[in-house]
């Protein structure tokens, strides 16, 4: 029949034509994909830069003033402080002036009533960096700046700021006094936390009594006696503690720094209140670096000060962390075993199908009604129900009808469920079938079969799963606002006492701690840089998290070496 | 169809039958698979089903231990008797039915485990834990598959790791540690190399000491090499049965001959 039509045969083009070489979609794709790795590169670097910049220590200026200026602290003519920021000043300039200003971080927040100060270009006479600044971290009111005049120490007199020996007394003192610290910090929180702990529930011992009794009868002080006897006993173990708490709080206020603001006056403050001490201007790289390891272990490890813009973040680790690992044990045998029911037992039909599609689409309702739902269902109803049947003494304050750590972390299990859900069925259908019927031509039961041979086969896939599920719940911040985050939380939800996982306890976030500092925090300048610091943080928890997921799947992928996952 | 005779039958004569087929028919929903089916297979012997692509020789050999129970819609008529016992009455145990009757697939499917895994699966199963028995059933069961000499070095190690020849052996292995009656084979060799074929079918002629072999195979040549007896299936029908060398050399039916000349199939 080609033969027929040879003559009406159509000539095709000798050369490629342009469009349909491909050329312009790879242009085009290459062009997409770049873009969207430019912004997250810069995203990343922007992060970066700032979060680690929030460590660095950075000098401290001394700024004179021109003549007849008035950006002077109470008229004096020259300002001391660390130079925070550049910027182009947000007025409409008339060309002439330079429209650069510098914000300073000026400290002495309980003095000038501020903490930092704009300062005009135009201003600035000079500038320079002199060796004897101190900048001194507070347990309030944030950073001091000042130079050293003297230092009294109880019992051994007053070493002026000249003397050689001032420096390494200065330190080995704040190093005693730290240490004290953190001496009254044991006591208070975990030795008097005890205590607390069983008066607690004596109290509440003595009040299931009182309850149990007939309306108008007391209860017989035989029953009553044990437990006021015991109560008696703790109260005055916690005297002996509480004793030596304060004792050991005067005794930070023995020693006395005095320093002088740049703006003339003379200040003293107690040792005690002093968190650390350093002479910026004096340090060398090494030690900018030593101390740059110093602030980012401080963040890492210490609870936050000052409203969270100083300090640390360590409990919001921690209460991410334990959250996140309370939500994949809740997530993962929820998440399997409905995969392995709708995959394996139910029958394929109507109803699996929809069922299907009810799950896909939970994954795509906003975080939001699932933090309303968790207050509803967990908080308040749930949580209600315990409360009635097993703390009934403690009403009416709530033990788990209000938030806590175990609400959060079922909230965001229900939030996750679906992700894992289909990437389990995703993985249990790439288990080819002859694995199966090699299995049940053994003699196996579909159990046995499912149990022995198609989960560990499928254990890279479930793993994904679990892995997009973790990735996705750890960054959630808005339902987790309603079911159990707080800004500052008094105690950890796993510490050293019985029965030391607290699952009623509320708990800190990381996530929530961004918002609450860039959002809600009384001093925005001040929490700017801790806002990039957590936010670094968080990626970083996060990126941890999938790396090592994802170490274990190849492990997990090696040893299987079979299928898609 | 009725199949022209080439020559007078004498009726073969079974003398230790273990399966009983009895007027077997197999439905895929409404569409026939096998019709009328009625064969007897001898104990510790090799039968093989030959036939052209989709005769219902692997429908026939999946009946043996109810593997076709997997697929939806299917339908079953006649008796399948194992020693006297028909495996399709509703009392049957599945499970026990699978353990008598094992099989060896035409893609070779050992688990993802270690080699030692892999043949114990069986013995796990079933409930033994005895590590002494457990170590003992691998070695013969290996030996017997003769894959012992290869990996008694790396029994740890994982299965997949083999070759295509070996893993189809410790398949058989894995097929004979559970001490199965019959040991099914649907095509074994269709997947592996010459060489490796040929190390199974020296492996089936001891394995005919022990248990009986059915294996099903496209190649009509390996049925010639390693059965005893034959059977010739076409278009779900049971043309011919009879003993190998027979059948080979002198068909009873003319469709056999036909088949087996390469006229069709």
């Amino acid at each position: 029949m080609i033969r027929e039509q040879s003559s009406e045969r159509v000539s095709l083009p000798r050369q490629r034509v342009r469009s349909t070489t491909g050329e312009p979609m790879v242009w085009l794709t290459a062009m997409g994909l770049t873009i969207g790795l430019v912004m997250v590169v810069y995203l990343i670097g922007l992060i970066i830069v700032n979060g680690l910049a929030a460590f660095w220590p950075e000098r401290v200026a001394q700024i004179e003033l021109r003549e007849g200026s008035k950006a002077g602290i109470n008229e004096a003519r020259q300002l001391a402080g660390k130079i925070v920021k550049t910027q182009q000043k947000p007025v409409q300039g008339d060309g002439t002036r330079d429209q650069r200003e510098w914000q300073v971080m000026v400290g002495n927040k309980e003095v000038y009533g501020f903490g930092f100060k704009y300062l005009d270009y135009a201003d600035i006479a000079k500038v320079s960096y002199p060796m004897d600044i101190m900048l001194i971290a507070r347990l309030e009111y944030g950073d001091a700046i000042g130079t050293p005049v003297d230092l009294q120490i109880k019992g051994a007199g007053t070493i002026p700021a000249t003397d050689v020996e001032f420096p390494s007394r200065l330190q080995s003192l704040v190093t005693e006094v730290t240490q004290r610290r953190e001496a009254i910090k044991r006591i208070e929180q975990q030795d008097v936390g005890r205590i607390n702990a069983k008066m607690d529930a004596l109290r509440l011992q003595q009040r299931a009594l009182e309850r149990s009794q007939q309306p108008g009868t007391s209860v017989p002080a035989a029953q009553l006696q044990p437990l006021q006897n015991a109560m008696a006993a703790l109260q005055a173990e916690y005297e002996v503690l509480a004793r030596r708490a304060s004792e050991l709080r005067s005794q930070q206020n023995d020693h006395v720094l005095t320093y002088r603001l740049i703006t003339g006056e003379d200040r003293r403050l107690a040792l005690g209140k002093i968190v650390h001490v350093s002479f910026p201007n004096q340090l060398s790289i090494w030690q900018r670096l030593g101390l740059f390891l110093h602030n980012l272990w401080v963040f890492l490890s210490e609870e936050p000060r000052e409203a969270n813009t100083e300090g640390g973040v360590f409990p919001a680790i921690f209460g991410t962390f334990v959250m996140t690992l309370l939500m994949s044990l809740a997530v993962t045998p929820f998440g399997v075993l409905a995969a392995l029911y709708l995959r394996e037992y139910a029958k394929q039909g109507l109803i699996v199908r929809t069922v299907r599609i009810a799950v896909n689409n939970l994954a795509g309702v906003p975080s939001i009604v699932f933090g309303v739902f968790g207050l509803g269902f967990f908080v308040y109803l749930v949580g209600g129900t315990l409360d009635h049947l097993f703390f009934p003494t403690a009403l009416p304050t709530p033990t788990f009808g209000t938030g806590g750590i175990m609400w959060a972390a079922l909230t965001l299990a229900l939030m996750t469920v679906p992700v894992v859900i289909v990437a389990t069925e995703e993985a249990l259908a790439a288990v080819p079938r002859g694995t199966r019927e090699g299995s049940l031509a053994c003699g196996a039961s579909k159990w046995q079969t499912i149990q022995r041979v198609v989960l560990p086969a499928a254990a890279p896939g479930i793993l994904t799963g679990l892995i997009l599920a973790m990735a996705r719940g750890a960054g959630e911040v808005a339902p987790l606002m309603l079911v159990g985050v707080v800004k500052l939380a008094p105690t950890f939800p796993v510490d050293s006492l019985f029965p030391f996982v607290h699952l009623d306890r509320k708990f800190m976030h990381l996530g929530f701690h961004i918002y609450d500092l860039g959002f809600q925090s009384p001093d925005a300048d001040a929490a700017q840089p801790m806002v990039f610091a957590t936010t670094l943080l968080l990626i970083m928890l996060i990126v941890l998290l999938n790396v090592g997921a994802i170490w274990v799947r190849d492990r997990l992928r090696k040893k299987y070496a079979m299928g898609a996952f | 169809m009725i199949a022209e005779l080439t020559k007078t039958v004498e009726p073969l004569k079974i003398t230790d039958p273990i399966l009983n087929i009895d007027g077997f028919y197999f439905f895929y929903g409404n569409k026939e698979a096998l019709h009328n089916i009625s064969l007897v297979i001898p104990r510790k012997r090799v039968t093989a089903f030959i036939g052209p692509s989709g005769c219902g020789k692997s429908t026939l050999l999946r009946c043996f231990n109810r593997m076709n129970d997997l697929i939806e819609g299917i339908r079953v008529s006649g008796t399948i008797r194992l020693d006297g016992e028909d495996i399709n009455a509703p009392d049957v145990d599945v499970i026990q039915l699978r353990r008598r009757v094992g099989m060896v697939f035409q893609k070779y499917n050992p688990f993802p485990k270690s080699i030692y895994e892999n043949v114990v699966y069986g013995l796990r199963i079933a409930g033994v834990k005895n590590r002494t028995i457990l170590d003992e059933t691998v070695e013969k069961s290996l030996r017997a598959a003769a894959l012992w000499d290869e990996v008694k070095d790396r029994l740890r190690e994982s299965a997949l790791r083999l070759s295509g020849g070996q893993m189809q052996r410790l398949c058989i292995a894995r097929a004979i540690a559970v001490q199965p009656d019959i040991i099914l084979m649907d095509e074994p060799c269709s997947a592996l190399d010459p060489i490796a074929t040929s190390h199974i079918e020296d492996l089936m002629d001891e394995l005919k000491q022990e248990y009986t072999v059915i294996i099903v195979t496209h190649n009509m040549q390996q049925a010639a090499r390693v059965s005893d007896y034959t059977a010739f299936l076409y278009l779900g029908e049971l043309i011919e049965f009879d003993e190998t060398n027979k059948m080979f050399t002198a068909p009873a039916k003319k469709q056999t001959q036909d088949y087996i000349t390469g006229r069709f199939g």
